[in-house]
């Protein structure tokens, strides 16, 4: 309906604007969402570190790229939950039976979690710089690695729309993250695919956390990137494109 | 024939084998409580999702305010509101955000202006600007009325109003769903509780394996059943009677 679209952003605006207040009231969720990521910089820098032959002299420039997936993979989670929430309380059914434009009851999520991963990623850019990361980038290259970023936060989130709206317990809405932490660990994240045996190797060379990771790797050294980011960026728009016609299904089989 | 808010005919909705509503049929005249009367898993909740817009029926046809739940849905959204059988209010805001947020959604003129008349009238004007989540299971249920009302929508569901609540909790939302049909709004309600209907509803439904066996005003309903007869039961004493006989026996010696 024409009504419907002339207030699309002015419905966009309110239901954003509800779930940055979220965030921004449980100041704990950042923090937990932090956490894990800077707990594993720590661990492969200050323990593992020495003993893996990475070819780099800053190994703290090396596992960032890889770093920023894991945080970005455990921040879109708190998506999954605050939709979850939403559906369980009713006040996503109270949202339907209003005249609004039903995409803004998930955009607004998609578009606050942009905001949460941002601010996480952020604080752990500045943890890393405490640890000795350099980054020898310009202000294109930072743009480029901000994009790419972007996109991955956006990919992600709308995966994690998914079992936001299908899962049966609060539980079930998380743990989609789990393989999701768990997959920069089989990929060029913190140790070369090279000393891989061939199998896991090949695995780890094809899949999209390998791209993105050597993509944002050589954009940080201010070095050319490679083919890759080509790769990187299809992974990510085609998974966007699935996961997003899964979402609206999932929206869609609620009325059914 | 006066104006129908609701008109339902031949509703059915099956979840697989569950057949949840068998050919509903009920009409329900503006301005009026309606109740409707059933045991858990009688449907109720299934119907006034259907009525709401958020779920289609298999076949059949419902009109909400002249507006039909599935061609129409985006009017049928303009001329309701639906308050669901759990406070669905958010928890990290104030009262008072909560209602400027719906407010804001209905593309009111003056959200806070709205918001603060409603808090008043709800008594929740102290409570405005502390988090929802500080709230008493009384509270949020009238924050959630008063999130009904905003937009003074014509046709209001209320889903088990009073289910969960404490007696006194209870009985200011009945207070309310008075107040609420002032005015010339129609008011659906869903309720287990028979005294409930009986207190507030002009029109009862009773919902039964997905069909309305029985429908009318309390009086017509009451004439539906056998008269009542005059029995002869033999009463066995309580324990007051018991004592108050052993100590009036001991007086006596």
């Amino acid at each position: 309906m024409a009504t419907l679209q002339r207030y699309f952003f002015s419905d966009l605006g309110v239901m954003l604007g509800r779930s940055l207040r979220h965030i921004f009231r449980s100041m704990d969720t950042i923090i937990t969402a932090t956490i894990t990521p800077i707990g594993l910089m720590l661990l492969f820098v200050y323990v593992f570190g020495g003993a893996i032959q990475s070819g780099t002299a800053n190994y703290v420039n090396y596992v960032l790229p890889g770093i920023f997936l894991v945080a970005i993979a455990s921040g879109t989670s708190y998506t999954s939950l605050r939709l979850f929430t939403d559906v369980q309380r009713g006040i996503m059914d109270r949202f339907r039976s209003m005249p609004i434009a039903p995409s803004t009851l998930l955009w607004g999520h998609v578009l606050a979690s942009l905001v949460f991963n941002g601010i996480s990623l952020l604080i752990i850019v500045l943890v890393a710089l405490l640890m000795g990361f350099r980054s020898a980038a310009g202000i294109l290259p930072w743009l480029a690695i901000v994009g790419l970023l972007a996109l991955v936060t956006l990919t992600l989130t709308w995966v994690a729309v998914i079992p936001g709206l299908t899962a049966r317990s609060i539980d079930g809405a998380a743990v989609f993250a789990y393989p999701l932490i768990f997959l920069p660990f089989i990929s060029s994240a913190f140790v070369p695919t090279r000393s891989m045996p061939p199998v896991v190797r090949a695995f780890a060379e094809h899949q999209p956390v390998t791209a993105i990771v050597n993509t944002i790797r050589a954009l940080l050294a201010g070095e050319p990137v490679s083919q890759e980011i080509w790769i990187a960026l299809a992974w990510c728009l085609g998974i966007l494109l699935l996961a997003f016609f899964f979402a609206r299904m999932a929206y869609k089989k609620r009325t059914a | 024939m006066p104006d129908m808010a609701i008109q339902v005919r031949d509703l059915h909705k099956s979840y697989r084998q569950l057949k949840v509503l068998q050919g509903v049929e009920f009409a329900v005249e503006q301005g009026r409580i309606f109740a409707l009367l059933g045991p858990n898993g009688a449907g109720k909740t299934t119907l006034i999702k259907i009525l709401s817009t958020l779920l289609k029926p298999d076949s059949g046809t419902a009109l909400v305010n002249g507006f039909d739940v599935i061609a129409q849905a985006a009017r049928v959204r303009h001329s309701i509101s639906l308050t669901g059988q759990f406070a669905a209010v958010d928890e990290l805001l104030t009262g008072r955000e909560n209602l400027i947020m719906i407010a804001q959604l209905r593309h009111l003129k003056q959200p806070r202006r709205v918001a603060d008349e409603l808090l008043e009238r709800f008594g929740l004007t102290e409570a405005a600007n502390r988090r929802v989540s500080a709230y008493s299971g009384g509270m949020r249920r009238r924050l959630d009325l008063a999130m009904s009302l905003v937009g003074t929508p014509p046709i209001i569901f209320l889903d088990e109003p009073t289910t969960g609540l404490d007696p006194e909790g209870r009985l200011e939302v009945w207070k309310v769903v008075k107040e609420l049909a002032q005015g010339g709004r129609t008011i659906f309600l869903t309720t287990q509780y028979l005294d409930e209907a009986e207190q507030l509803a002009d029109r009862i439904a009773i919902l039964h394996q997905g069909r309305i066996i029985a429908s009318g005003t309390l009086q017509e309903l009451k004439k539906l059943f056998p008269p009542a007869r005059v029995e002869y039961v033999e009463k066995q004493p309580t324990l007051e009677e018991i004592f108050l006989a052993i100590i009036g026996q001991k007086e006596v010696c």
